[in-house]
């Protein structure tokens, strides 16, 4: 992974230091609340329900051990014990104290973490694909890209005072596993037509109030290119974008407004400037880039031989085999398997991660994959290379922990964000909705027998559950006062992705689990061999699912 | 006279301000960029508003002595990019952020181009000269510095 030199030090070690300053002045009285708000929220601090949240970066979601034993600790220093992973694949603690968050950012620094641009109208976290460097169909690592992307979006001085918040995606594989078209930006590497690889540049994708697919604005850009490239288009947008109305400022509006094709002129005749200028990648930066991330040292391993005695384990201990088969997924090295380890465990808040846990994590990760960690945008960790034999044993030692919810990529593994117990923009509670559907469907056999469902809910139309996206959507809904719930089915942010659409009235908290399940049973009425429930919703569409939820209003 | 910081130090505006009720600017006096579209000769010194861009002006940039780049809410950072552009397309002048930005801008400001800062309130002109140099190293290619880090780290 990407390692600090002392110019990065410097620059996040500034960063500290200048936070030190602005919290002091604001406790001092010489900031005003609105002067503050920025500045706080740039460094990933928001003042929610219940007291400030903070938003560690975990850029593109790679931590080592080191870090994640940092978090550890420094949610027993300055928090409750605990943290959450979001869907930005960030981390999140809930209980910081204002004052002390100048230290907290310190001690972050002391293990190259840091809390840069994670909340305000600035360039977020660049996100990818948790199997980056692993995946069998990966065409080309996108984490370099993510680091030059990063590094260049740092403290941007043009680009920190935007309309609204800007979120870059990057995929190099031939499945979506980044949403790229729900984002500002989503970059995929594609090969043209004599096989060189570059971008292609989407534009304009995002969820929230108004949900929309990204659009192409370039189908394929050289490699060289890529940030004077976006330097162009945010430029474009920092000066065209809507200022007057926050939910009509995001880029997605502008491309809209003007039409792809004039927004696309827009971005050419800046880039005309900017093209080929000093901000050009040079050969000896993308090789630095990728010289991080490289390899680890693989170890020669008889592949067959390795997926011979796992399936003899998996018969031998079908608990076993449930972990390995719904977990753990090829790689692209012989004798190894990628593992995600679910934060989605019945009773838990999805995304939370104790500070024993995290320490569990870290030691797991030195003791079988190279001592680093991936968080994912579904809330999960993953641990990107495992040997096959040595699989038993970690999981061993994740059910002991009970870390091992053998539930990856199916109904209880669901996107969740926190929801009005936490967070003070949303509108309804998420998480007990979360609880009270995992307890409902907590029979793994029906789980599995329902195939891979992804189940993504938000607590307000900010959207960060994503649950536009989710092949069931919940969104949590205000009506005079109450919390009510609104349901859409046919999301997807795969690369043939679709938002979902609205079923129809909205519901009550404790109705939806039996809503849910009238839905399941609709798709496992209606499914055809092999159809997943997406396959059967785009087959049957919208109106069979409707009939069978509000058949009881008659 | 107002005060602002140049180069780095504060000093006295030698300009007078910009007014949007004069037909015609005074002799050092900033135009609106109204008024400087409807001058001729084209008055040395222009203030532009956000939504303002600096396209019209990209062609005289040779003859303008100062451009003002007005802030009136500092989360609106257009002007960023307006600075950014002018010093691209070669503008050698004065190019002064005003209004209601806040010190802590000032580091960003001074990195798109900005060589003056005329804050809304003059008190705080002391205190924003310790905020020009938060930071020492850069990731970015910018006016201040037309190499990013990745063409200098040794």
């Amino acid at each position: 992974m990407y390692v600090y030199d002392e110019y990065d030090q410097k620059i996040v070690d500034e960063r500290v230091a200048q936070y030190r300053d602005q919290t002091d002045r604001f406790l001092a009285g010489k900031l005003t609340e609105a002067e503050f708000l920025p500045l706080r929220l740039q460094n990933g601090l928001y003042v929610q329900r219940l007291a400030p949240m903070l938003r560690i970066a975990v850029p593109y979601g790679l931590m080592s051990s080191k870090q994640l034993r940092k978090v550890a600790q420094i949610t027993r220093d300055y928090d409750k014990g605990y943290a959450h992973f979001s869907t930005r694949q960030n981390i999140q603690l809930n209980w910081p104290r204002l004052a002390e968050v100048p230290d907290l950012l310190a001690e972050l620094a002391t293990v190259q973490m840091h809390a840069i641009q994670t909340s305000g109208n600035c360039i977020r976290n660049t996100t990818t694909d948790q199997f980056a460097g692993v995946a069998p169909d990966e065409l080309e690592d996108p984490r370099p890209w993510c680091e030059i992307v990063r590094q260049w979006s740092t403290l941007h001085p043009e680009f920190a005072f935007l309309p609204r918040k800007f979120k870059i995606a990057v995929c190099g594989s031939s499945e979506d596993r980044a949403a790229i078209h729900a984002h500002d930006i989503g970059l995929e590497l594609v090969p043209n037509d004599a096989g060189q690889v570059g971008f292609r540049v989407l534009v304009g994708g995002g969820l929230g109030r108004t949900p929309v697919i990204g659009s192409e604005v370039c189908p394929w850009l050289e490699k060289q290119h890529l940030l004077s490239y976006l330097e162009a288009i945010l430029r474009v947008y920092n000066q065209n974008g809507r200022r007057d109305n926050k939910y009509k400022a995001r880029i997605k509006i502008l491309v809209k407004a003007m039409g792809v094709d004039a927004f696309r002129e827009a971005v050419e005749q800046e880039w005309e400037l900017l093209k080929d200028g000093p901000t050009t990648l040079s050969e000896e930066e993308m090789n630095r880039a990728h010289g991080f991330f490289t390899a680890p040292a693989y170890r020669e391993l008889d592949g067959e031989a390795s997926e011979t005695s796992l399936a003899a384990a998996v018969d031998a201990d079908p608990i076993f085999g449930n972990w390995v088969r719904r977990n753990t997924r090829a790689h692209r090295v012989a004798g190894y398997r990628s593992v995600s380890i679910s934060l989605k465990a019945t009773g838990y808040a999805p995304g939370d991660i104790t500070d024993a846990q995290l320490e569990l994590v870290a030691e797991l990760a030195d003791q079988f994959s190279f001592g680093e960690i991936r968080s994912t945008h579904q809330q999960n960790l993953v641990l990107a290379d495992v040997e096959t034999e040595q699989l038993q044993a970690l999981w061993q030692q994740l059910q002991s922990a009970g870390m091992a919810t053998p539930n990856i990529g199916y109904l209880t593994d669901m996107i969740c964000c926190p929801g009005g117990d936490y967070c003070s923009l949303a509108n309804a509670k998420s998480l007990p909705v979360a609880e009270a559907i995992q307890a409902r469907f907590d029979n793994l056999d029906y789980l599995y027998d329902l195939g891979p469902l992804e189940l993504n809910i938000s607590g307000c139309m900010n959207a960060c559950g994503h649950h536009h996206i989710g092949h069931i959507g919940i969104l949590g809904v205000d009506k005079k006062g109450q919390e009510f719930y609104q349901v859409c089915l046919g999301g997807s942010q795969a690369k043939d992705a679709s938002i979902g659409k609205i079923l129809g009235p909205s519901f009550k908290q404790e109705d939806m689990p039996e809503v849910i399940d009238r839905i399941l049973s609709t798709y496992v009425g209606l499914r055809e061999e092999e159809e997943t429930f997406l396959d059967t919703y785009r087959r049957v569409g919208i109106d069979p699912f409707k009939e069978r939820v509000y058949a009881k209003a008659d | 006279m107002p005060r602002l910081i140049r180069d780095g130090a504060i000093v006295e505006d030698d300009w007078l301000p910009a007014d949007e009720d004069v037909t015609t600017p005074a002799e050092g006096q900033v135009a609106t960029l109204d008024q400087w579209l409807h001058e001729s000769p084209k008055p040395r010194a222009v203030q532009l508003e956000p939504g303002q861009a600096p396209a019209p002006l990209m062609d005289h940039l040779a003859d303008l002595s100062l451009v003002v780049i007005n802030f009136p809410a500092f989360m609106d950072g257009r002007g960023f990019s307006y600075g950014r552009e002018l010093r691209e397309r070669g503008f050698q002048g004065e190019l002064r952020a005003a209004g209601h930005f806040i010190r802590d801008q000032v580091t960003y400001l001074r990195r798109c181009g900005f060589n003056a800062f005329q804050m809304a309130d003059e008190h705080l002109l002391e205190a924003a000269l310790d905020s020009l140099s938060d930071f020492s190293e850069h990731y970015q290619a910018a006016p201040d510095q037309p190499l990013p880090l990745f063409r200098r780290r040794a």
